[in-house]
């Protein structure tokens, strides 16, 4: 196996909070978004990210791609240490690492059409020496759209429609990674599914890496290498997605994938009920930071950390993980 | 398969059930037209159904189909360019609603209609801290501004938010996605209305809180006794929380009926290809995932017989005729003419 | 794949600004097309003043002093028996190139410090902010003062005084809308594609929010004019001979017993442009954006 695409080490992000009146009476001030995260990705590999909401996901794909301070870690792409670029170096990174944001007509400019929201990767990158219109075509080709949607303006299209001119600004100047934050919300299931056709296809043919963030569990067992499961800003679970799927290890994954709702309205659902108090990043609990909302947490979870389990490709961070012996053993003495 | 077929070829009758009192909303022939360039476009066309007092009605339907302009039609919030072209809403015993003036539609939405949409970061002003946003929506009560934060803080520990206290003096831009959308389903139930309208609300949460949400919208929906009508993609969200559902495609609705008549025996096609197309339903991974080939038809051309014939696959000559409604089972009602021969 | 996705059918919600479609919008309304029709008027005569005007504005002709209007001097002559329609064509060069050309500097000044205030550092938006109160706080006629009287009265000292009295006030409009937007995700987007500052600000921002600020703008004309009529008036503004509509309004109150035409010729001018713009203004804003009704 070559060298990784994406190399994130320990990576930290810090927002800090609250004026100034907070900070002299010595409220927190600093919260981490993101506390401490590795992981890689490697080339033609699609890689996805759940969890909890808040749990830092777009804060994450944002830090990827410079759009968010790193408070500390590293981020190697290609090789080059992505936190000390220059400012040529960093857009050199977002030409080949773009991102696709979560609302798909509202990350389009509302007054540019279709032709100048294409041509806008060249523009930035001094390309517009090319003949933009022929990129425009080819583009509007590649996602499947007609030619004539240049001259059509964000609100004209649908929800599809724009997600498609999205993916195909994020292919326009042969990138490497896409980054793409939710990139099914909002789209019912058969245009979903074409987005997704669509992506999966790119990737083929392009031999593209992909960073997935989605809340739809499904479109990660359909398109995700592997997963990585985000709680409070850190993962507490990755490894191939089947695996994941499988038997999931930690009691949050398995907790969000017996959540999944079916679409069966008879379907009596067998769940792991978690209470829903999120806890805030603001007050990390103690020990295992889930053992507020774990069903399964011992004296030993509150005072301690779990320590990081790595198991071939598979990570987790839980003392009693599921389907071990150790659980099993825990759910009879229960 | 083996589920019950109701006899084929009786009319449709406007609400599905004489019996029951009247219903929290009952749309009645509604038709809402843009005027654009290109024409008028007409994106609603003879939409009935109704929602019962004290239950969840779902709508689902291809992006583009009208569910949102449906929405701003029951709320009198349509676009300039958009007109009630005909037919009637009724909200509870009340006349008809798209006759009421811009001032007595305002009041209506303030106290009676409240609404969670689909984008949660249009639903909060971005230069309002949230606490301040969450006060003024509360103008009408003559509570002092502390009772009020109270209550905010309130709303926001019942949606999950961790930390009301300090969050009320913070901006939108610092909440999550899935915590702004919770943030705007605080701010809609804080009026107790007699209907919740609610568009795409679980769109942004994980899946544990997506449940939790379902399960709180239903808790609070029997405590404050309103009628949800609640849109969504989420195929399994509609089964699981819904009582009731409609699928409209291209401005009608193409089949009514319960959530388990629907899932067991969708007898319209598109509900039937809108069905096949959610990936919960594979359970291995596939090449490519399945879609409905063909587009929406042009909405300001609409086609003389049945919407879908375009892309239907049992489609016959006698589907370029006007299609009419047909009873599958006592409440189940499909507009198509094949329905016998859909097979869930 | 299937060809495409549900297709919502061209051209839609038609919100799109082609010239044409525009111009007939406003012709539509009838007080848009009056308005309309006064400001072409007043236009093509300043555009075609040399040409328009039968006798040369300054040339002075005792001979022919107070005469009322008649087939040689349609407007009659003034107190020097100049020409006053002559007069007035090219005091109305002065009046819009004083109105237009400073409107467009203070929208000019406006919208560059209202877009540095909103999307720069946060001393600098609070700096900003400090110099448009300052700048507010000062009342029209004192502000005018302290400027002829630095500068001495001259079409600059007008320019000078409306870009002084304006520039506050559309650079706190664009602020607020800049700082709304730089959170939009279409901007963010343009961030992450690597659009630096100025091709946010230019590209992805200005176009968003220039269209309610230049609306406004054209309802200010009139009153732009009106400064300048009112400081050439009081002698603070264009410097006689130069025609201008204030000045000629001065001759005509100084004269008001000799002849009563001097102060219809010069207050006409004034009453027909303030009308059209104002019209214009507000059907502007109505066709196109009527949110800011009531502002
Ligand atoms: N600009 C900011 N200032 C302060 N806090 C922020 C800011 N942006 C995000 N946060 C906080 O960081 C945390 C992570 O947010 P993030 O948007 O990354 O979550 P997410 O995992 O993408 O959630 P979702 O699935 O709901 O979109 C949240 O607690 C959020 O409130
Ligand atoms: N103001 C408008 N002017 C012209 N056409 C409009 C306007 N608003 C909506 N439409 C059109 O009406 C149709 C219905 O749109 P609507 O937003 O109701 O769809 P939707 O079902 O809510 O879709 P989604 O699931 O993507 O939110 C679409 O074809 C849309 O393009
Ligand atoms: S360490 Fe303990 S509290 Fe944490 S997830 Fe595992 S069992 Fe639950
Ligand atoms: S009426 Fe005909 S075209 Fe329409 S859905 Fe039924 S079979 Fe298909
Ligand atoms: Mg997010
Ligand atoms: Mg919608």
């Amino acid at each position: 196996m070559s060298a990784p695409l994406l190399s994130v080490k320990d990576l930290r992000v810090v927002f800090s909070v609250g004026g100034t009146l907070s900070r002299l009476r010595g409220h927190v001030t600093a919260i981490e978004g993101v506390a401490g995260v590795s992981f890689d990705i490697a080339k033609g590999e699609t890689f996805a990210l759940v969890g909890e909401s808040g749990s830092g996901k777009t804060t994450l794909a944002r830090t990827l791609n410079g759009l968010q301070k790193v408070a500390s870690g590293s981020i190697h792409f290609d090789g080059k240490d992505a936190t000390s670029m220059g400012r040529a170096e960093m857009k050199e990174l977002r030409r080949r690492a773009p991102m696709m944001f979560q609302d798909p007509v509202g990350s389009l400019s509302p007054r540019l059409d279709v032709r100048a929201l294409l041509a806008e990767p060249f523009r930035i990158h001094g390309m517009s020496d090319r003949d933009l219109d022929a990129e425009v075509r080819r583009l509007l080709t590649l996602v499947g759209l007609p030619v004539d949607f240049a001259s059509r303006y964000p609100h004209q299209l649908s929800g599809g429609q724009a997600r498609r001119v999205g993916v195909a600004r994020a292919v326009a100047l042969d990138p490497q990674l896409i980054i793409a934050d939710e990139p099914t919300a909002g789209l019912d299931v058969s245009v979903q599914g074409e987005v997704l056709n669509l992506l999966n296809d790119l990737r083929d043919r392009l031999g593209l890496s992909m960073l997935i963030i989605t809340h739809n569990l499904h479109v990660v067992r359909q398109i995700a290498d592997r997963t990585a499961v985000m709680y409070l800003g850190r993962f507490v679970e990755m490894g191939e997605t089947e695996a994941i799927f499988r038997s999931p290890a930690h009691p949050y994954t398995a907790a969000l994938l017996s959540a999944n709702p079916e679409p069966d309205p008879d379907r009596v659902h067998d769940r792991i009920k978690l209470p829903p108090e999120v806890p805030s990043v603001m007050a990390r609990p103690s020990g295992c930071e889930f053992h507020t909302r774990c069903p399964f947490a011992q004296d030993l979870c509150r005072r301690n950390a779990p320590p990081l389990r790595v198991n071939g490709g598979h990570q987790l961070t839980c003392h009693f993980p599921m389907n071990t012996p150790a659980q099993a053993g825990l759910e009879q003495a229960q | 398969m083996s589920s019950i077929r109701g006899s084929r070829g009786a009319e449709m009758t406007m609400t599905t059930d004489q019996n029951t009192p009247a219903p929290a909303l009952d749309i009645d022939a509604l038709s809402v037209s843009f005027a654009t360039d290109g024409g008028t476009l007409h994106a609603l066309k003879d939409v009935s159904f109704s929602v019962p007092k004290g239950r969840i009605t779902g709508i689902v339907g291809e992006s583009g189909c009208g569910k949102s302009t449906l929405i701003n039609a029951i709320l009198g919030l349509l676009a300039d360019n958009g007109e009630v072209t005909g037919g009637a809403i009724r909200l509870g015993e009340s006349a008809d609603i798209t006759k009421l003036t811009p001032r007595q539609m305002r009041d209506l939405r303030g106290l009676q209609i409240s609404t969670v949409f689909q984008d949660p970061m249009g639903a909060l002003n971005p230069v309002l801290s949230v606490g301040k946003q969450m006060r003024d929506i509360q103008y009408r009560s003559n509570l002092s501004k502390r009772e009020k934060d109270a209550r905010s803080v309130e709303m926001l520990r019942q949606v999950r938010i961790p930390d009301p206290e300090k969050r009320l003096t913070q901006y939108p831009h610092e909440f999550s996605g899935g915590m702004k959308q919770r943030v705007a389903i605080a701010m809609a139930l804080m009026m107790r209305p007699q209907l919740l309208i609610a568009d795409e609300p679980t769109t942004a949460l994980d899946a544990t809180l997506e449940v939790a949400t379902i399960e709180l919208l239903k808790e609070l929906q029997q405590e404050i006794g309103c009628a949800v009508l609640f849109i969504s993609h989420h195929l399994g969200v509609i089964a699981e929380l819904c009582d009731d559902m409609i699928v409209m495609y291209a401005g009608e609705v193409v089949e009514q009926g319960s959530v388990r008549q629907i899932f067991r025996n969708p007898s319209h096609p598109y509900t039937r290809a809108l069905l096949d197309c959610d990936p919960a339903r594979l359970h291995e991974r596939v090449k490519h995932l399945p879609t409905i080939p063909g587009t929406l038809p042009d909405l300001r051309n609409r086609p003389k017989g049945c919407v879908f014939q375009a892309r239907c696959a049992l489609a016959k000559p006698e589907c370029g005729q006007p299609v009419t409604s047909v009873e599958v089972t006592p409440g189940h009602i499909a507009r198509c003419i094949r329905t016998n021969e859909v097979t869930a | 794949m299937s060809e495409q996705a549900s297709i919502k059918p061209a051209a839609l919600r038609a919100r799109s600004f082609p010239g044409l479609a525009a111009l007939r919008k406003i012709l539509r309304e009838p007080m848009g097309f009056f308005g309309l029709a006064l400001v072409v008027l007043i236009l093509a005569s300043a555009i075609f003043a040399d040409l328009l005007a039968m006798y040369d504005p300054t040339k002075i002709a005792p001979q022919n002093r107070f005469q009322g209007p008649s087939l040689t001097h349609l407007l009659g002559t003034d107190h020097l028996g100049r020409d006053l329609l002559s007069r007035v064509l090219y005091g109305a060069r002065i009046a819009l190139l004083v109105a237009l050309g400073s409107t467009a500097l203070s929208l000019m000044l406006g919208i560059v410090l209202g877009l540095m205030a909103g999307y720069g550092p946060r001393w600098l938006d609070a700096f900003l902010l400090l110099v448009f109160d300052a700048m507010k706080s000062f009342p029209t006629i004192m502000l005018a003062l302290t400027i002829v009287t630095l500068a001495g009265p001259s079409m600059v000292s007008v320019v000078m005084v409306v870009v002084m009295v304006s520039v506050p006030g559309y650079a706190r409009i664009i602020r607020t809308q800049t700082i709304a937007m730089k959170t939009a995700e279409h901007v963010t987007a343009a961030r992450s594609m690597g659009a630096g500052t100025i091709r946010i600000l230019r590209v992805h921002i200005l176009p968003n929010i220039i269209g309610p600020i230049v609306i406004l703008a054209s309802m200010d004309v009139p009153v732009v004019i009106g400064i300048e009529a009112g400081l050439s008036f009081l002698g603070l503004g264009v410097r006689p001979p130069t025609p201008s509509w204030g000045t000629i309004l001065n001759d005509g109150f100084a004269n008001i017993r000799d002849s009563s035409w001097i102060v219809i010729a010069g207050g006409l001018p004034i009453i027909l442009t303030t009308l059209g713009f104002t019209f214009l203004g507000e059907t502007l804003r109505d066709v196109f954006d009527p949110r800011l009704k009531g502002r």
